[in-house]
């Protein structure tokens, strides 16, 4: 065989991946090996290869994303506390024609927005909501969050999550596919090339509902909080498929026409 | 025979030293480096030329800082 130099191989013709424009050059405030990185880098891609970076507007959460419109090129509001699905609403029933979607963790969309994400859903708005799941508070230091699973250690469940003492944690996502408003539900993760590429078409999906009109969609990514969970990067995704996954099942909930 | 042939960018600055791309990585391309970048992390570098592009590695780091390309070598 031929020799070949990396510069050979390295040329624009023979480029396969890259970086999505859709993402900022602000380097990522996550922690090493967050999927809140991954997470938004799929929902970029999507509307990069829709072409409707233009006509997006996304509303960033409170918690580890709440600077998501330092990395997201696309326009965005950030919400207070859990009131993101209320600010789409807002925002989408005065712009129809735009797409709006929310970006949200499990402390923000299932803990103090319980109200906001339930109604938004029930009134089936036509809007995507992107839950991000990490089971734990990871912002303000790792605290007990509903999604966090039973016998889990958190900084408030040093001995783990007792359900008899500190109540069962919430399956949101299974409780809001069971709303006449939602279209599709689907629970879905970030942490290997395939996921990646599932949770793509998943996102995918739901903005293509949203530009048919056809209701509200919801995609819960399974992800890990490596420094909330005190583990490493790697340590932490394979927790999560060992705990978190068998809790909370990947695979769509609900899929309607 | 032709054969395909990649190879990877890594932005050293922005890596973030995580591993995360080295178990998704088929061909074991990839591992830390001893050095570290002006943020103090052992960034991401590659140790063969066993790289196929198939851009798993890109896919799955976190903070996008990978760049993959792929030629068919006759
Ligand atoms: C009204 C209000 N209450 C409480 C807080 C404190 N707070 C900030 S982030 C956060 C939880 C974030 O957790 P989650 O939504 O799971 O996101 P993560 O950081 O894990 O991505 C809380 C309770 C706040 N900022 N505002
Ligand atoms: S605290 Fe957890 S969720 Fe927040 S950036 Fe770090 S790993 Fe990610
Ligand atoms: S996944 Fe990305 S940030 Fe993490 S070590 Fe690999 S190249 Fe660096
Ligand atoms: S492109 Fe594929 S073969 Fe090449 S380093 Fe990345 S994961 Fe390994």
């Amino acid at each position: 065989m031929s020799q070949i130099t990396k510069e050979e191989i390295r040329q624009p013709e023979n480029l396969v991946y890259k970086k999505t424009e859709l993402l900022t050059d602000n380097p990522l405030s996550y922690c090493p090996g967050c999927g809140h990185g991954t997470a938004h880098r799929v929902v970029m891609e999507v509307i990069d290869e829709m072409g409707i970076q233009e006509q997006t507007i996304g509303i960033a959460p409170v918690g580890c994303s709440v600077l998501a419109y330092e990395f997201m090129n696309v326009d965005m509001q950030q919400a207070a506390h859990g009131r993101a699905p209320a600010l789409a609403t807002a925002v989408k029933r005065l712009m129809p024609e735009k797409f709006v979607f929310t970006y949200q963790g499990d402390g923000d969309l299932a803990a103090i927005g319980t109200a906001e994400t339930i109604h938004a859903c029930n009134r089936g708005e036509n809007i995507v909501i992107i839950f991000i799941n990490n089971g734990i508070y990871g912002m303000t230091g790792g605290q007990m969050a509903p999604t966090t699973l039973p016998g889990m250690k958190s900084s408030t469940s040093p001995y783990g999550r007792d359900v008899a003492l500190m109540g069962n944690p919430l399956k949101i996502t299974e409780l809001i596919a069971q709303l006449p408003g939602t279209l599709y539900v689907t629970r879905q993760a970030v942490h290997t090339p395939a996921a990646v590429r599932r949770a793509k078409r998943a996102v995918r999906k739901a903005f293509e509902n949203q530009k048919l009109n056809k209701g509200l969609s919801f995609v819960e990514i399974v992800s890990n909080c490596n420094s909330g969970w005190k583990m490493t990067p790697n340590q932490s995704n394979e927790w999560m498929v060992e705990n978190m996954f068998p809790f909370y099942p990947l695979g769509d909930i609900k899929v309607n026409d | 025979m032709a054969k395909i042939k990649g190879d990877i960018v890594i932005d050293i600055e922005k890596c973030k030293g995580c591993s995360v791309c080295i178990p998704a990585c088929p061909q074991d391309v990839i591992a830390l480096s001893a050095n570290v970048n002006s943020k103090g992390y052992h960034f991401a570098e590659t140790v063969n030329d066993a790289c196929t592009g198939c851009a798993n590695c890109a896919i799955v780091c976190p903070d996008a800082v990978i760049t993959v390309y792929r030629k068919k070598v006759e």
